[in-house]
């Protein structure tokens, strides 16, 4: 019960939220003016004119397509290791009280809590100590790792909020370990996976820094927008590029915020 | 949870048959052996971090005790300290003052940034407003980074819109004349720290948002009601009551714009000068210099750094605001 309820916020501190909203968003929002500009050459403010044929060039290129392809298989099959393994971890976490859980939910959280290019930089030199070469699954390898505890923060929130007479319940009427978790288990925690699952999918398809370290010389869509950015070749495409990318990872975070709305743990708000 | 509805009442038994066979006697064996069910769910993710994270971190570890011959360029697998050695030069202690002092300014302007917002959506906004603030720093934190950075890059070049903001309002003066000043100054902003600083501040934001925005709504409001009926003034109760009761939350925000930042090798590349910060450093080391053990003992300074503030703070309670 709070006391301030129905007051309404000093002005100043109405203006000061307002303010740092604006700045969060202002930028996001010029991404899509410049997608439309004329301009090929300079960021000129205001846009000399408006047009809508970079679209058509993004359209013909074809390695924004293949930059685009290696990027949603490679976050489609880590996104799946990580619901595995995060799910799995998540169940025996929460589930049981054992000697070391505080470690094992340390090593969950440590590839996100360490900087990324420490992760990076990390798997290079695995890498190159295990002479490995770069391929397909040394990027999934990386991003697997890093998307587990998103699955896991999910489930986990899940987890502590049903509860275990459901299944003791299930398991009295005689259903064996199999039919519980069918019909019982995976019923209660599906929305929180599919929420950990798009949360992964955003997280791998956005990630850069750990990406560069792995990929040798793939393209994926970030490193193709890293390259543009330090090496500009056709700039009006990249602006295309950043406008798709940001609808693009829009979608799964509105589904999952939607998804566990509800909750006492919304997903999303750890990155 | 759904329930078959459609399901004929008359024929389905209360207790239904066990299934046998191959099924039912491993879930019998979970049943009787939990501990033996516990090991198989562990087993998959603990191997897998173990081995692909903990064990490329210790490789890591390992190589930064090789060290690099000047000459030929090969790495010299064999255990020396020459190359920590290395890394106390001047210009690499450079490196890591500039990383750190970065770092520290970032996280003190985030969190200045951060606390209207977040204590305006902890204690004003309600129903339709609370998740409109909460997807308003949702969006952004999950919004493409690189995207991010191209859109400051948009803003601060020089015939960008900020510019042509403050030639509207007559104000480029104030531009200048900061563009002018030595160290925090350049040709534009793109190109200058203030510029690599607002970046920073603008992409971790909302790492500092969320655990302020906790740690605030677990104040009671009657403790700020109960310093008012005292008489302190709203001043006194934000210093006295309020402040101190989020500082947890700021904490907790800290350790991810702290962290961020000494790790990030792409801002300051994109958006900056041609002074390093720690992750060009590694970054460069390890990429054109080839000099991998100087990167890898580059890459031990944040998480030293890290390990003492993750320290400190949870000494100061960050860890329950998290």
């Amino acid at each position: 019960m709070r006391s301030d309820r129905g007051q309404s916020a000093p002005l100043g501190l109405k203006i000061a939220a307002a303010c740092g909203l604006l700045f969060l968003h202002l930028p996001i929002l010029l991404i899509f003016v410049y997608a439309f500009t004329t301009e090929e050459k300079s960021f000129v403010w205001p846009p000399p004119g408006l047009t809508t044929q970079w679209f058509a060039v993004t359209w013909n290129r074809p390695d924004v397509w293949e930059a685009l392809s290696l990027s949603v298989r490679v976050a489609a099959i880590s996104t799946a290791l990580a619901l595995v393994l995060g799910t799995l971890c998540a169940a025996a976490v929460s589930r049981t009280k054992f000697f070391g859980r505080e470690t094992i939910s340390l090593l969950v959280i440590l590839p996100i809590a360490l900087p990324g290019i420490i992760t990076g930089i990390a798997l290079r030199s695995a890498f190159s100590l295990a002479d490995i070469p770069f391929s397909f699954w040394t990027i999934v390898l990386g991003h697997a790792t890093f998307c587990v505890v998103v699955v896991y923060n999910n489930a986990v929130a899940r987890f502590r909020r049903t509860s275990g007479s459901m299944i003791e319940a299930s398991m009295d009427l005689g259903a064996d370990g199999f039919q519980t978790f069918r019909h019982v288990v995976l019923p209660n925690i599906a929305t929180a996976l599919l929420a950990g699952g798009m949360l992964a999918f955003a997280l791998s398809f956005d990630e850069v820094i750990v990406t560069t370290f792995t990929a040798g010389q793939q393209q994926t869509v970030p490193i193709w927008m890293l390259e543009e950015l330090i090496r500009p070749r056709q700039r009006p495409v990249t602006n295309v590029v950043a406008m798709v990318v940001v609808l693009v990872t829009l979608l799964p975070i509105l589904f999952a915020y939607y998804l566990t709305r509800d909750g006492d743990q919304i997903a999303g708000s750890g990155k | 949870m759904s329930v078959d509805v459609t399901m004929p009442r008359a024929t389905a038994p209360a207790i239904l048959p066990g299934s046998g066979g191959m099924r039912g006697a491993l879930s019998d064996l979970f049943w009787r052996r939990p501990q033996l069910l516990l090991l198989l769910m562990l087993l998959p993710p603990v191997l897998w971090l173990g081995i692909v994270y903990i064990g490329s971190l210790f490789a890591l570890l390992a190589q930064s005790f090789f060290s690099i011959d000047e000459y030929s360029g090969l790495i010299n697998r064999q255990f020396t300290l020459k190359t920590y050695g290395d890394l106390l030069q001047a210009a690499n202690l450079d490196i890591i003052l500039r990383t750190v002092t970065m770092a520290a300014l970032v996280t003190l302007a985030s969190a200045i940034v951060a606390f209207p917002i977040a204590y305006y959506a902890a204690r004003y906004a309600r129903g339709r407003w609370k998740a409109l603030f909460y997807l308003g720093v949702m969006l952004p934190l999950w919004s493409s980074y690189l995207v991010k950075i191209y859109a400051w890059k948009l803003i601060l070049a020089k015939e960008g819109i900020l510019t042509w903001l403050l030639a509207k309002l007559h104000l480029l003066w104030v531009l200048d004349a900061w563009l002018s000043l030595p160290v925090v100054g350049g040709n534009s902003l793109s190109v200058s720290f203030t510029g690599t600083f607002i970046v920073f501040v603008y992409v971790w934001l909302p790492f500092m948002i969320l655990p302020v925005q906790a740690a605030l709504e677990r104040v009671p409001g009657n403790l700020v009601e109960a310093s008012s009926d005292l008489g302190a003034s709203p001043g006194q109760t934000f210093r006295n009551v309020l402040f101190p009761l989020a500082l947890p939350g700021i904490v907790a925000g800290s350790i991810f714009t702290f962290s961020l930042t000494l790790g990030d090798y792409i801002i300051p590349q994109i958006i900056g000068t041609s002074r390093l910060f720690i992750g060009q450093a590694v970054y460069s080391q390890q990429g054109t210099a080839g000099n991998i053990p100087l990167a890898a003992a580059f890459t031990v300074v944040p998480i030293v750094i890290m390990g003492f503030y993750l320290w400190g703070a949870r000494r100061m309670g960050a860890f329950d605001a998290l």
